[in-house]
């Protein structure tokens, strides 16, 4: 069968080599060889989608184990399953519209479009890796191209939130080393296979005993928390994403937060079931707390790039109470929250760029009665804010009640407190539209234009799959369900309620 | 005796270069200097071919048990040959070493390589003390070989004091472990120690006191004082060499005294001594080493003072896989050093080349350095990987490096210790990326573009980063290689 999984990871890399080659100054040649490597990685992903059978919880698509580095039993393995589907899906759109969003830098043009690709490179990786090792080296290469995309175009503070970024991120990484290595000294046959080791995680060396197995896990748990970012490791995310060009935002928010929650689906629950189990409580809390406290901080906030941000943080929270629940629908609502949110909060910071774009800042006091001067625009992001605050009928609503539902099950009082973080997403969505869009028309901005063609064509597909999603679920559901109900199966059921 | 001058033809090689080239300065006039470099190389690297064919030997003492020749000493060769001929490309053609007299230190240079394969093969006290001397007598003299500069001079004077004191208390030591166990061997005295009792003060005392010689010569905390100023004074190129050649010899003596005298093969394994605590004794020293390297290296302004805080935080990382005394602390060890030898040595060069150019060894001459033209921007690159490499982000070599000596620390179960190992390397990363965040972010301060340097530099510093990268991504070959490291 055609490897299409090691096509994605590496053709990206093939067309940043390519680009690196091309002569100094062919500007338009470069982007163009930058959109027509995505197309084809968006072409696998619908015959990933059309091919991928539903009905199977275990991994398709598989590519080895080929042996790569053969003294320390490395191997090159890749494969995915629902959870690992839904992200290649949403990542090969994402690619896609991060280049057309990309269109307007003038910036050294070849090193940003050779670093986009070279981070595609790496986020197919990390969703396709199912051997530790392989998975670790992906994680770690993102944040090169990432640093200098954020570095080099950011804002003005893209110093201090790129190294931000980048510290918070190896430290997290650092703990998942020390566990990788603690799991491949003990397993049996010295393995770093993520199937292998999730069947005999218990019996291995000092992983008997409960404390080391919960040393282990909060390791890995800070490591993802990181990256998702959970309260209180979220502070490298609002400079991130304030300072980030738009393109990189878009992927920052749309893929490299799931990588978090996909960490932890894929390497702290199959590996740790009873330590997960046993922190469930906990990221419940902090899911609350991340729902909460995230809507909080995005209702104070002036600039309009860092509410969105801020709602990221608020919407990452329902995937944590969604899968603390350990339930089928749980783990359904988390893996749907994730790739809601991809495409809902990709549309946000698409449409915030375009503003930015005429005006040159954010403030969201600073303008007022867009809704008049550019109508097409406003309506646009009238649909994405209602996205975003959960109207049923758009797919936003359908995961936010799954985690609610999973999460009530065992912990009510975390989810009712958590509801309120819909009711607290509208007041915000809704106040910043209304001092954006609504009231006297701002006499600076009046003779700015429309959202133009090559705007509409990124936003347009996350629009349709938000709509399908949002009255068809069960496209979407269908490709996770079998291996979510397997993998809550595994995890068993909780043994006593808490809060 | 003739057996024995098999295992020691690598040494007697070298040894005929360094005769030769010393009667070869009576002979030659001031315009043919440009021979010794040539020589040197052909020497040394006629050495790395003799110790090719010497390593399918079986392990053997030899010269009444005053050196050893084992798989370890072979690997150690490879890497102070490498580091050899690299020193001798770098140093050929550099701006700094214009005025110094090229038979010196060629002759001289080579002479330390032969040093520290002797001290590398060392498996007597007595051996072990005279090439310790041999190599520490040269790295003073080539320290101070810019006449005229006085930077040069201060920074040879200090190695000087500090190196005869730290000697004097390692003879000492010696002594008292002579006075000891009767034995003057390492297996020696690894035999009384396993079958009688000694004092525990005593025996402390005394491995304390051999730790500063050793200490001072891979510059770990409290002997690394000399270090930033030796690096800073030192002309860069020997600075180079300084910084992975002595060092790692340092680190094969380390080897050999704490796994020949100070540990036993049990039927689990090779494990310390009991006696003393030893685990606790290297830990304490890899934590303090590490984290003040670390910290020390966040303030600096001078990039060689940077890289000096820097490769006494490498030192620190290797103390720590000493801490596991498995025979995955040996591999790692010589594992890693291997990968600093290049990525160590190539951040050298790159600041040499950049520094003959603009004319500042401070980290603020690397500003721009991207928009220095297409030659600068290319060496940004190779920085880059260098930086990130030392760091230790995959998929440099440097990582692969961490992996193996974080992987021996895990493996004998010192988790805390691992833990802040891994922490202190997240510390690394700031002022590394500083580099690459000055190189790429900010703006040149003059519009002067940066010049192709000379062949073999050039192809040097991108060798040395293609290896870098390739031995991230495959490293299976070095493996191999290095996983046969079997001490006596």
């Amino acid at each position: 069968m055609f490897p299409y999984l090691s096509f994605m990871t590496f053709f990206p890399l093939a067309g940043a080599l390519l680009i690196a080659l091309t002569p100094k100054g062919k500007d338009n040649l470069v982007r163009w060889i930058a959109l027509l490597t995505t197309l084809p990685l968006l072409v696998a992903a619908v015959k990933i989608f059309c091919l991928f059978d539903r009905s199977l919880s275990t991994m398709q698509f598989v590519e080895g184990p080929y042996p790569w580095i053969s003294t320390f039993n490395i191997e090159y393995f890749m494969g995915i399953d629902g959870l690992s589907v839904s992200m290649i899906l949403l990542t090969a759109l994402v690619s896609t519209v991060a280049v057309l969003a990309s269109w307007g830098i003038q910036k050294s043009v070849k090193s940003y479009f050779a670093l986009l690709l070279l981070l595609f490179s790496g986020m197919f990786g990390v969703f396709s890796a199912l051997d530790f090792f392989l998975f670790y080296v992906f994680w770690e290469v993102m944040l090169l191209p990432m640093y200098f995309l954020i570095g080099i175009w950011g804002g003005p503070r893209r110093e201090y939130a790129a190294i931000k970024f980048f510290l918070y991120t190896l430290l997290g990484s650092v703990l998942m080393l020390l566990v990788m290595l603690s799991f491949y000294f003990y397993s049996e046959g010295h393995t770093f296979n993520l199937l292998l080791l999730a069947d005999q995680a218990k019996q291995l060396g000092p992983f008997t005993s409960t404390a080391f197995r919960h040393a282990c896990w909060l390791g890995l748990f800070i490591c993802f928390a990181i990256k998702v970012p959970v309260f209180p490791f979220h502070t490298w995310l609002p400079d991130a994403h304030v300072e980030a060009p738009t393109a990189i935002s878009v992927i920052l928010a749309a893929v490299l937060l799931k990588m978090g929650v996909y960490g932890i689906m894929r390497i702290c629950f199959p590996l740790f079931p009873d330590a997960s189990i046993y922190f469930s409580g906990m990221i419940a809390a902090l899911g609350m707390i991340n729902i909460v406290y995230g809507a909080l901080c995005a209702m104070a906030q002036k600039d309009f790039k860092k509410l969105i941000a801020y709602s990221s943080v608020s919407h990452m929270g329902f995937c944590l109470l969604g899968m603390s629940s350990m339930t089928a629908e749980g783990f359904n609502g988390t893996v749907l929250q994730m790739f809601n949110h991809g495409t809902i909060t990709a549309m946000l910071f698409l449409l915030v760029g375009v503003v930015y774009d005429r005006a040159h800042h954010r403030e969201i006091n600073g303008f007022g009665g867009m809704a008049t001067i550019m109508p097409r625009y406003s309506a646009i992001t009238t649909f994405a804010f209602f996205a975003a605050l959960g109207l049923p009928g758009l797919s936003g609503f359908v995961s936010e009640v799954l985690c609610f539902m999973g999460g009530f099950k065992n912990y009510p009082i975390y989810t009712i407190i958590s509801v309120s973080g819909v009711v607290l997403t509208a007041a915000y969505m809704l106040w910043a539209f209304q001092r954006v869009f609504l009231g006297a028309v701002n006499e600076k901005y009046k003779d700015f234009d429309d959202i133009n063609m090559r705007e509409v064509v990124t936003l347009v597909p996350f629009m349709i799959i938000v709509l399908i999603a949002g009255v068809y679920p069960k496209i979407a559901l269908d490709l996770f369900n079998s291996t979510m109900t397997a993998l809550s199966h595994a995890m068993g059921t909780l043994p006593v309620a808490g809060l | 005796m003739k057996q024995d001058l098999i295992y020691f033809l690598p040494e007697l090689i070298v040894s005929i270069t360094v005769l030769f080239l010393f009667l070869l300065d009576c002979f030659i006039g001031k315009r043919s200097r440009r021979i010794f470099p040539v020589i040197a190389f052909i020497g040394i690297a006629a050495m790395m071919l003799a110790n090719k064919s010497s390593s399918p030997l079986p392990s053997a003492r030899f010269f009444s048990d005053m050196m050893v020749f084992d798989h370890v000493s072979v690997l150690f060769k490879y890497i102070f040959g490498l580091a050899g001929l690299i020193a001798i490309v770098i140093a050929n053609g550099s701006h700094e070493l214009e005025k110094v007299d090229k038979a010196n230190y060629f002759t001289l240079l080579t002479a330390l390589v032969l040093g520290m394969m002797l001290l590398a093969n060392a498996h007597h006290f007595l051996m072990i003390y005279l090439s310790l001397e041999m190599v520490s007598l040269l790295s003073y003299i080539l320290t101070g070989s810019l006449q005229g500069s006085r930077r040069s001079s201060e920074a040879s004077l200090k190695y000087v004091i500090y190196g005869g004191v730290a000697s004097g208390i390692m003879a000492y030591g010696i002594s008292i472990l002579y006075g000891l166990t009767g034995s003057m061997t390492l297996t020696g005295v690894a035999e009384f120690l396993r079958m009688n009792a000694v004092s525990k003060t005593a025996l402390y005392t005394s491995v304390l006191m051999i730790m500063a010689g050793f200490g001072f010569k891979v510059a770990s905390v409290p002997f690394h004082m000399w270090c930033p100023d030796v690096y800073e004074g030192a002309p860069t190129p020997f600075t180079a060499f300084l910084s992975v050649g002595p060092k790692a010899a340092g680190f094969a003596v380390l080897l050999r005294f704490f796994f020949g005298a100070l540990s036993q093969t049990t039927t689990s394994g090779i494990e310390p001594i009991k006696i003393i605590g030893l685990p606790a004794l290297l830990g304490g020293l890899s934590i303090a080493t590490m984290t003040l390297g670390n910290l020390a290296a966040l303030q600096q302004k001078s990039m060689k003072r940077l890289l000096a805080y820097s490769s006494i935080a490498h030192a620190g990382y290797m103390l720590l896989a000493l801490v596991a005394l498995n025979a995955e602390a040996v591999t790692g060890v010589i594992f890693y050093l291997s990968v600093y030898l290049l990525m160590n040595l190539g951040a050298f060069l790159v600041l040499i080349i950049v520094g003959d150019q603009l004319g500042s060894e401070d980290i603020s001459v690397f500003q721009g350095l991207s928009k220095r033209g297409p030659f600068a921007a290319l060496l940004s690159i190779v920085m880059t990987v260098f930086m990130f490499s030392l760091t230790g982000i995959p998929p440099m070599a440097g990582f692969i490096g961490k992996f193996y000596l974080f992987g021996s620390v895990i493996k004998s179960g010192h988790y805390t210790l691992a833990v802040i190992g891994m922490l202190n390397s997240v510390v690394s990363l700031y002022y590394y990326i500083r580099v690459v965040k000055i190189m790429y972010f900010d703006e040149p301060v003059d519009g002067r573009n940066l010049t192709t340097p000379m062949v073999s530099h050039a192809s040097t510093v991108f060798a040395l980063a293609l290896l870098t990268i390739y031995l991230g991504l495959f490293w299976n070959g070095l493996a191999n290689i290095v996983g046969q490291a079997k001490l006596f």
